[in-house]
């Protein structure tokens, strides 16, 4: 069975009486622990579709289903990770991580900020303020406090667009690692085309406004994958035509 | 010393009190050379001040100032934020409030002496409730601001992990608006002691506000009335630099980034 579905979804947004049409009649099945990758222009809608996938918004009209079950509202079960600076800069690592965990108790939750606080290799951070770490620090500390209340997916919305390309490699490494081990349901939204490509088993890709899914695209190479292999190349290749790119600069 | 460079520890000091004692110097040099009758001498003020020390009234007046200000600001502080929190929180119940506040907000409290003096008389609870007025609308303020400045994505994150409203308020909204309401009670702090003077100069009969007036008023003793000035300047310093004190916590540092 599928682990989400999302049935003719659409989203128009009214302002001062005009309206936008953003989402037309998306289709959309992802399966349990498969790490699937929304690809599309800039504003085309990604990031409205999940945070519509996340509950947070709901759909002018369609429905999405997880595990068989409407959508209503967000869910501790599944967290989503925001582009930047979703930590709590209030909070300490530990406290960020520890978040979600108010129910468990001081043992367990220190054991579990333990665990994800070296799962992301920030031991040593523990009590250190979001305002002293770097972005890309700030983004593990996001992933961890998602992970540690043991959530059956994951959504990301373009976790990695504000750090630098050196960082952004070593995260998509690290997120894999992660994945590897964790074996979540991931939902991952990014405009790029390599990130899509490295990272996903399938990749959805999706046209401007009003967005639909013009195409999945499955990733059939195991990994760690070589970005210089010709598969990847031609993958890659496919994508870009697909969004209607010339491959010349 | 070019402005680039971090100033020593020793200068961050020295150059302040260098420049205190080049006004003290000025104001004595003043005082000689217009050879005025009226005006004390920084040596005047301080026999003053050591006058008000042996007739134990000094520790007496700052203490009574001190203790209406915290009576004041203390309630506008336990009723401010709440109220505050709540009209940030409901927006539809803020817009019917918000017309009747900015209508009082402008009123200055010294508007409302005759009306407080009706409703508590002529005492400490009129002082008290002008300092409470003065403080309890900057306060409000920088709360519904604070709140309403939450960015959507904390709030996001708060009911992702499954918080109810009242655990939202208390674990993300709260924490993510204390910088600015931090600077609203500052600033309440800061009127609350220019009103305590005025206050004291009508209402009661103690208090550093009275000290200025009574000075004045029984023989004329300007070196009173400029040693109550200067006691209320320090004072107002120590204040202030008690409560910016506040912005070094660590779990509010990071909404004072850029400032000093």
């Amino acid at each position: 069975m599928n682990k989400l579905s999302a049935q003719r979804v659409s989203m128009q947004f009214s302002r001062d009486g005009k309206t936008t049409n953003v989402l037309r009649d998306v289709n959309l099945e992802v399966a349990p622990g498969e790490f699937l990758c929304l690809l599309g222009p800039s504003g085309c809608g990604k990031s409205t579709l999940l945070s519509i996938i996340a509950g947070f918004l709901s759909p002018s009209a369609g429905a999405v289903k997880i595990d068989g079950e409407a959508v209503t509202g967000p869910d501790p079960r599944r967290i989503f990770v925001f582009q930047e600076r979703g930590v709590f800069p209030w909070l300490t690592v530990a406290g960020n991580i520890a978040f979600g965990l108010s129910k468990l108790s001081r043992t367990d939750r220190e054991q579990r900020i333990a665990h994800y606080v070296k799962l992301v290799g920030l031991e040593g951070f523990e009590k250190a303020y979001p305002a002293e770490l770097s972005g890309g620090m700030k983004q593990r500390v996001e992933v961890a406090r998602a992970l540690a209340v043991n959530p059956d997916m994951l959504f990301l919305d373009e976790p990695f667009g504000a750090l630098d390309s050196i960082t952004r490699l070593t995260m998509r490494r690290e997120l894999l690692r992660i994945w590897e081990a964790e074996r979540n349901t991931v939902i991952f939204v990014t405009h790029d085309i390599d990130e899509a490509v490295q990272l996903a088993d399938r990749v959805a890709v999706m046209s401007d406004r009003p967005a639909t899914i013009q195409q999945v695209v499955n990733i059939d190479i195991p990994h760690p994958r070589d970005i210089s292999s010709a598969r990847y190349l031609e993958l890659r290749d496919g994508i870009f035509r697909q969004l209607g790119l010339a491959h010349k600069v | 010393m070019n402005s680039f460079a971090e100033p020593r520890k020793w200068e961050k000091l020295f150059w302040p009190v260098v420049a205190c004692a080049l006004f003290l110097a000025l104001w004595h040099f003043l005082v000689i050379w217009s050879a005025t009758k009226v005006f004390p001498s920084p040596l005047a003020v301080e026999r003053g001040i050591a006058e008000l020390f042996r007739k134990a009234l000094l520790w007496r007046y700052i203490g009574d100032s001190l203790r209406r200000v915290a009576l004041g600001f203390g309630a506008a502080v336990l009723l401010g934020i709440p109220v505050g929190l709540t009209l940030g929180w409901y927006p539809a119940i803020n817009r019917v409030i918000n017309p009747v506040f900015q209508i009082l907000r402008p009123i200055s409290p010294i508007a409302w002496i005759p009306v407080s003096i009706i409703l508590f008389g002529v005492g400490d609870k009129t002082a008290v409730f002008l300092i409470f007025l003065c403080a309890f609308f900057p306060i409000v303020v920088s709360c519904v601001d604070g709140v309403s400045n939450v960015p959507l994505m904390y709030r996001r994150a708060g009911r992702n992990f499954g918080l109810a409203p009242a655990q939202l308020l208390s674990r993300v909204v709260f924490p993510a608006a204390l910088p600015q309401i931090i600077i609203g009670l500052r600033i309440a702090l800061g009127v609350a002691w220019l009103v305590v003077v005025a206050a004291e100069m009508i209402a009661v009969d103690s208090g550093l506000g009275y000290l200025v007036i009574d000075a004045r008023n029984s023989g004329k003793r300007y070196d009173l009335v400029v040693a109550a000035m200067l006691l209320i300047g320090v004072i107002g310093l120590v204040l202030d630099l008690l409560f910016r004190g506040i912005r070094n916590f660590k779990s509010v540092r990071w909404g004072f980034r850029n400032e000093s």
